[in-house]
């Protein structure tokens, strides 16, 4: 595209699609921004009137705002700490040549089709039953007390049902960088005598760097808005109510939409703010 | 030290046979390459003596100790890749400490090394750039230095100019010469070009299919190849090969006879032929001479100042003492 005819004719091409998209995002963005500077309670009264900032300053000063923060931040931290981690190791595991290398590798993508609902669902049901999930069976089975996970460790029963679905994204995501790196550099620190260990930390990690922060990156856009896993489990008691359950909650079980909108406003500066933290520092790796 | 010696080594990957049984003496200090056509089993020889693949059978003894079970890092040796295999996140500086590093030698020592080789290789300007900011030859070179820091017993390379383009090849070919000249190490080298084979070498091995057709000093094997193989590989342009009757006069069933032993005449000669291509470098000119009766084409070397056309017919006289001689299974007749 190096012509100015080309980039015109580029561009009118381009147009219906950024179109669509803009007026995609464009329209709930304009309709949620005029919902928060309205009173409006649907079951009672509807629309009462213009508030200006008063939407944002209960939201903001609700008790329930800044453990809701905190349990967001820690959600996702936690999610993305097991999900990088075991994904390198995962990836690692998966590039080395084995029997059944197709299926396995299948096998460990198949989290990632299962509907969040549909997961948080059956780890509810049949790992943290208290009575019959499979967990609480094998604490029996070793004489421990079964935990009752989703009361007793809700935060930590979400991370891991959260972490259960996005480290197929990591690893996939991982797996492809790592086949990228040639193998004489690998061969070439072997000669130079680094040991194993050596080899992962000064060769293979640095050449992961880049897909690390990738996946960093997308996971915490899309990690910031769960749901359906909170819904179907805990439904945000025990401390695992998010911004997004929080906002859930205004809207739909307090009836209050003029005051869930304004929450939504601060999701979406919270995820800005973070996609352009993390956008920066893709950036810079990206720039080598 | 690093007189590296193998014996009845074989290798194969499954059911395939790269290296057939194998025997090779390299004495410490020489410079010896490994040359033959793509796929001869070359690099694998050579990953072999590095122990970057395990031998199916024989053995391989750097100074005299077995070496089936050292790893790589403990061979005292080091390679330079084809690809240069650099790591392209760290600084120029910190690929050749690399190995200083993972030896555990202290920072002012590792800075003591870095620049001496650093400055032995042109390279002081560049320490504190990234691989991907080097020309190719500059790559060559800090991969050449990441290798001499370590002050191995042997350096191995895998055809390392091949990424260049002609000109630095020939000042690169001088470069490792003259490091070889000044740190008298065991050096092996993989090509496949026979330029660099003759031009280095103190000994050439010639490989076809992982066996070895010959070894010998670069003379050696222009003046006397074993058989037509060699004869057919070292020297440019190739040797004129010649079967027939003609052969047949000499007792032997092929002969050969390079271009520059040939010498060229417009009125008469043993041979007489039909200029086709003539080839013009300067100092010297390579007619291809067709209709010769003898084979397709008998290349021919003349001074630069001697001019045929395209079509002139010219006559050809071999230098007898310079004939080679081979019988039905192509080995050379003494
Ligand atoms: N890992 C492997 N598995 C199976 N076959 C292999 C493997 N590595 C090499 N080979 C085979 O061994 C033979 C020799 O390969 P090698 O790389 O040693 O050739 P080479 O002489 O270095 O050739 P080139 O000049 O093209 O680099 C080839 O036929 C190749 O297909
Ligand atoms: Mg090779």
């Amino acid at each position: 595209m190096s012509t100015k005819a080309s980039r015109s004719a580029a561009r009118l091409m381009l147009a219906p699609a950024v179109i669509l998209l803009l007026a995609w995002m464009l329209v709930p963005l304009t309709m949620t921004l005029i919902f928060s500077f309205q009173r409006y309670l649907p079951m009672r009264g509807g629309f009462q009137g213009w508030v200006g900032f008063e939407n944002y300053a209960r939201f903001i000063g609700s008790s329930a705002f800044w453990p809701a923060i905190q349990t967001t931040i820690i959600i996702v931290g936690g999610v993305l700490l097991i999900t990088v981690i075991l994904g390198i190791l995962l990836a690692i595991l998966l590039d080395q040549p084995m029997w059944g290398q197709g299926m396995v590798r299948i096998l460990v993508i198949a989290p990632f089709f299962v509907m969040p609902t549909v997961s948080g669902l059956v780890w509810k049901n049949m790992f943290m039953d208290p009575n019959n999930g499979l967990l609480s069976h094998l604490w029996r089975f070793f004489g421990a007390d079964p935990v009752i996970w989703l009361s007793d460790a809700s935060m930590l029963s979400i991370i891991l049902i959260v972490s259960w679905q996005w480290l197929p994204f990591a690893t996939l995501i991982l797996l492809t960088a790592i086949q990228s790196l040639d193998s004489e550099q690998i061969e070439a620190a072997e000669m130079d005598g680094a040991p194993v260990l050596s080899r992962f930390w000064h060769i293979i990690l640095p050449h992961l760097a880049r897909a690390i922060t990738i996946v960093i990156l997308i996971q915490t856009i899309f990690l910031l808005a769960i749901f359906a896993e909170i819904f179907v489990t805990t439904q945000g008691s025990f401390g695992t109510r998010t911004l997004t359950y929080l906002i859930y909650q205004r809207v739909l079980e307090s009836q209050n939409v003029g005051l869930g909108s304004a929450g939504g406003i601060y999701a979406v500066i919270l995820a800005n703010i973070f996609a352009l933290l993390l956008m920066r520092i893709v950036g810079k790796n990206l720039d080598r | 030290m690093g007189q590296i010696v193998l014996e009845q080594v074989t290798k194969s990957f499954g059911d395939v046979t790269v290296i057939p049984p194998l025997d090779l003496i390299i004495e410490d200090g020489e410079f010896t390459v490994f040359v033959g056509p793509s796929g001869c089993g070359k690099s694998t020889l050579l990953r072999l003596i590095a122990g970057l693949e395990d031998v199916t059978s024989g053995e391989i003894r750097i100074d005299g100790t077995p070496s089936a079970t050292t790893p790589p890092a403990k061979r005292g040796l080091a390679m330079v890749f084809q690809s240069y295999a650099l790591y392209p996140h760290m600084t120029v500086r910190k690929n050749i400490a690399f190995p200083l590093r993972m030896a555990g030698l202290d920072r002012a020592e590792q800075d003591r090394r870095v620049e001496q080789a650093a400055a032995v290789l042109n390279l002081t300007d560049y320490l504190d750039r990234r691989p991907g900011q080097l020309s190719g030859g500059q790559r060559q070179r800090v991969a050449i230095g990441r290798a001499i820091v370590r002050e191995p017993a042997a350096f191995l390379f895998d055809e390392p100019l091949s990424n260049l383009d002609a000109a630095l090849r020939v000042g690169m070919r001088l470069e490792i010469s003259e490091l070889h000249n000044r740190l008298k190490t065991t050096m092996i080298y993989v090509t496949h070009d026979q330029v660099e084979a003759m031009t280095m070498a103190d000994k050439i091995v010639v490989l076809r299919a992982g066996h070895i057709e010959q070894v010998g000093s670069p003379l050696e094997l222009y003046k006397a190849p074993r058989n037509l193989f060699v004869a057919g590989f070292i020297g440019s342009p190739r040797m004129n090969l010649i079967g027939g009757a003609e052969a047949a006069k000499h007792n032997a069933t092929t002969i050969g006879i390079r271009p520059e032993h040939i010498s060229i005449s417009a009125e008469e000669g043993a041979w007489s032929g039909v200029v086709g291509v003539s080839e013009h470098l300067g100092s010297d000119t390579f007619f291809h001479v067709q209709d010769t009766g003898l084979a397709e084409t008998v290349t021919v070397r003349a001074d630069g100042e001697v001019n045929f056309r395209h079509g002139d017919r010219i006559y050809l006289t071999p230098r007898e003492e310079r004939l080679h001689r081979f019988d039905e299974q192509g080995l050379r007749i003494a």
